[in-house]
């Protein structure tokens, strides 16, 4: 049952970890407001291996997040995706990198005017050498996996927040991404689809051997990850899993 | 192997991509149907502008679009209907020893005052002679009644002048015999002819040169207004029009049919108003036009931008999303010209029927508003554009 994307072509992301990050300090404001949200944070992910990131608000969760998407310029410390510095990447680099990382946010951010087939065809729009046919396949056959298949041509509007939550995931998978990001995903969603859309997640991550940093604040979803780390303050702890 | 252009059509087709600007504009149908009603709106506007103008232009050639000739001789000192200078009729006789003339009709042609038969009042009226045997105009009819010219003092009124005439064609029609003064002359109404008013003449009247001297007796009869000559077929009117004038005295003006239609028309163009006043017109439908379709794009990127910021942080590029704008104003352009064209046609035979201006859809104008929405949409599209650099994929999570 299972889809198995026929290879993970990205060797180099096999030989090294999908994200390594060393040093890195951020800050924001300038002059007399300036305020250091990050303080020498250090993270290793493997591929394949699922981190959820906890912490309370304003700790800098989110701007860890977005350094490590390439959504932001790093200003001091290193951030290495997949090999690649990101500390001095220009736009367009980081542009190209981002194009290898799915995310997945707090409220789903799917394109309105788009059917559920059609958002998540735009994950798999970016991938090259694809003809229209394979590509829309593509996109059914993940709409499947996340248990949508009879809401193909259903626009965002119509679907439940589970659901849409669920057709975010088929969208960042779509792209076939080495690595997932994850901002509180079950934020709007109740226990039991909270539940369904991390275990989710997790298993067509697993399949993919696609890295994935989650953050949230949800104590019921904690059991999920192969490791879990704690923020406070701009600075990263690990955590003793907790059982039970 | 060579690539065919059905095959790089066919590659074309397979790395197509979700219309994203199409489906953007179509999934809101108001926000659309508002967007096109302003372009449509403001093509209109353009198309009655630029239509008014063209039209007035056209109506000063009203006349001179009858005349059965390739080239005309002129003095060079006349640049208007109103106003037509005399030059000597043997220059018009001259150019008969060019090989590519075959005829040539010599014209007298003024504004003189006609006396309402009926309330007494004078009004200018264009007054053409010509020998009643030369061909005159493209419609032979006027030729089949100008036999009935050879008798002095007897005109052919134009049953389409103002009324401000008389009632000639109605008395004419009931057998009456009317006469009245032209230039204080009494003339007799031999026939009725179809010509049209045009902006410079409110009303047209033909006669023989040999009655026309009656009526302006301080004229030379060795001088005329206009010389209508016929070229062979095949003649390239142009290059003959150059080469006379070159052989003949710089005392007369050689132009084409075309170039004689010209110069009436720079001349109002260039002495009146109407230019500036319905370019004017038509400029602020443009601007309109611009205001509405640049509200339009720039609420419909602001109120997507989350979803831009979403595509960018998926790995979008910024061009390949300013190209969705782009796309939304190009279909946005297509898609209001094209009521536009349609409400155009359909108003202008409305404006013929009741103005009897003629304007008419012609391809040139057609293509110039189509520019005109094509700039107004993508230039909108361009300013919209500026928002998406708003976009910041940073502030999503």
């Amino acid at each position: 049952m299972p889809i198995r994307p026929k290879s993970f072509e990205r060797g180099r992301a096999l030989t090294s970890a999908a994200i390594s990050v060393s040093q890195l300090c951020h800050w924001y404001g300038s002059g007399t407001t300036r305020r250091q949200v990050l303080q020498r944070v250090a993270l290793e992910i493997e591929p394949g291996e699922v981190v959820l990131l906890t912490g309370p608000s304003g700790c800098g969760k989110t701007t860890l997040l977005t350094l490590v998407g390439a959504l932001r310029q790093v200003q001091e410390g290193s951030v290495r995706l997949f090999g690649e510095e990101l500390h001095g990447a220009g736009r367009a680099q980081r542009q190209q990198l981002r194009r290898r990382i799915g995310m997945i946010f707090q409220g789903h951010n799917l394109l309105r005017c788009l059917s559920s087939e059609q958002n998540v065809q735009m994950g798999a729009d970016l991938l090259d050498g694809l003809g229209y046919r394979a590509r829309r396949d593509q996109a059914r056959e993940w709409l499947r996996a996340v248990g949508l298949g009879d809401h193909l041509d259903k626009l965002p509007h119509d679907l439940s927040g589970g659901q849409k939550q669920r057709v975010a995931i088929a969208r960042a998978l779509a792209a076939k991404p080495a690595l997932l990001l994850a901002d509180e995903p079950t934020a709007a969603l109740d226990s039991r689809t909270g539940r369904e859309v991390v275990d989710l997640l997790k298993r067509l991550a697993r399949e993919q051997g696609c890295a994935v940093l989650m953050v949230t604040h949800d104590p019921r979803i904690l059991d999920v990850a192969d490791r879990l780390l704690r923020m406070e303050d701009g600075q990263l702890f690990s955590q003793q899993l907790q059982v039970g | 192997m060579r690539l065919s252009p059905l095959t790089a059509l066919a590659s074309l087709w397979r790395a197509r991509r979700i219309p994203l600007a199409w489906l953007l504009l179509t999934r809101q149908p108001v926000r659309l149907a508002v967007a096109l009603a302003g372009i449509a709106f403001a093509g209109i506007l353009m198309f009655m502008q630029l239509g008014f103008r063209d039209g007035l232009f056209e109506a000063s050639v009203t006349v001179h679009k009858l005349f059965d000739t390739d080239v005309v001789l002129l003095s060079p000192r006349t640049n208007s209907s109103i106003a037509m200078a005399s030059f000597p009729r043997r220059r018009l006789v001259q150019t008969m020893a060019d090989p590519d003339v075959v005829g040539i009709t010599p014209v007298n042609w003024n504004l003189l005052l006609w006396r309402n038969p009926d309330k007494r009042t004078t009004r200018s009226i264009l007054t053409l002679g010509f020998e009643p045997g030369d061909p005159l105009f493209i419609d032979a009819t006027v030729s089949e009644k100008a036999r009935l010219l050879t008798q002095l003092g007897r005109v052919l009124f134009d049953a389409r002048s103002r009324p401000e005439f008389g009632p000639i064609e109605a008395w004419f029609k009931q057998g009456r015999t009317v006469e009245t003064e032209v230039g204080g002359t009494r003339v007799r109404v031999a026939g009725l002819v179809s010509l049209g008013a045009s902006f410079g003449a409110d009303g047209n009247m033909i006669t023989s040169r040999e009655t026309f001297q009656r009526l302006m007796p301080g004229s030379s009869p060795g001088s005329i207004e206009l010389g209508l000559i016929r070229l062979r077929p095949g003649a390239d009117a142009a290059r003959v029009a150059k080469r006379l004038q070159e052989q003949l005295p710089p005392d007369v003006t050689v132009l084409t049919k075309a170039g004689f239609e010209e110069l009436e028309k720079t001349y109002w163009r260039t002495s009146t108003a109407i230019g500036f006043i319905f370019t004017l017109g038509a400029a602020m439908g443009f601007v309109v036009g611009c205001v509405i379709v640049y509200q339009i794009l720039y609420s419909d990127v602001s109120d997507h931008l989350p979803e831009y910021a979403t595509l960018m942080a998926m790995g979008y590029k910024l061009a390949g999303l300013l190209g969705v704008v782009a796309r939304e104003g190009l279909l946005l352009a297509v898609l209001g010209y094209l009521p536009a064209y349609v409400a155009g046609q359909g108003l202008y035979a409305l404006v013929r029927s009741g103005t009897r201006l003629p304007v008419y859809m012609d391809p040139q104008r057609a293509v110039l508003v189509f520019t005109m929405i094509l700039v107004m949409c993508l230039g909108s599209a361009a300013l919209a554009m500026r928002r998406l650099g708003d976009a910041d994929p940073a502030e999503i999570f």
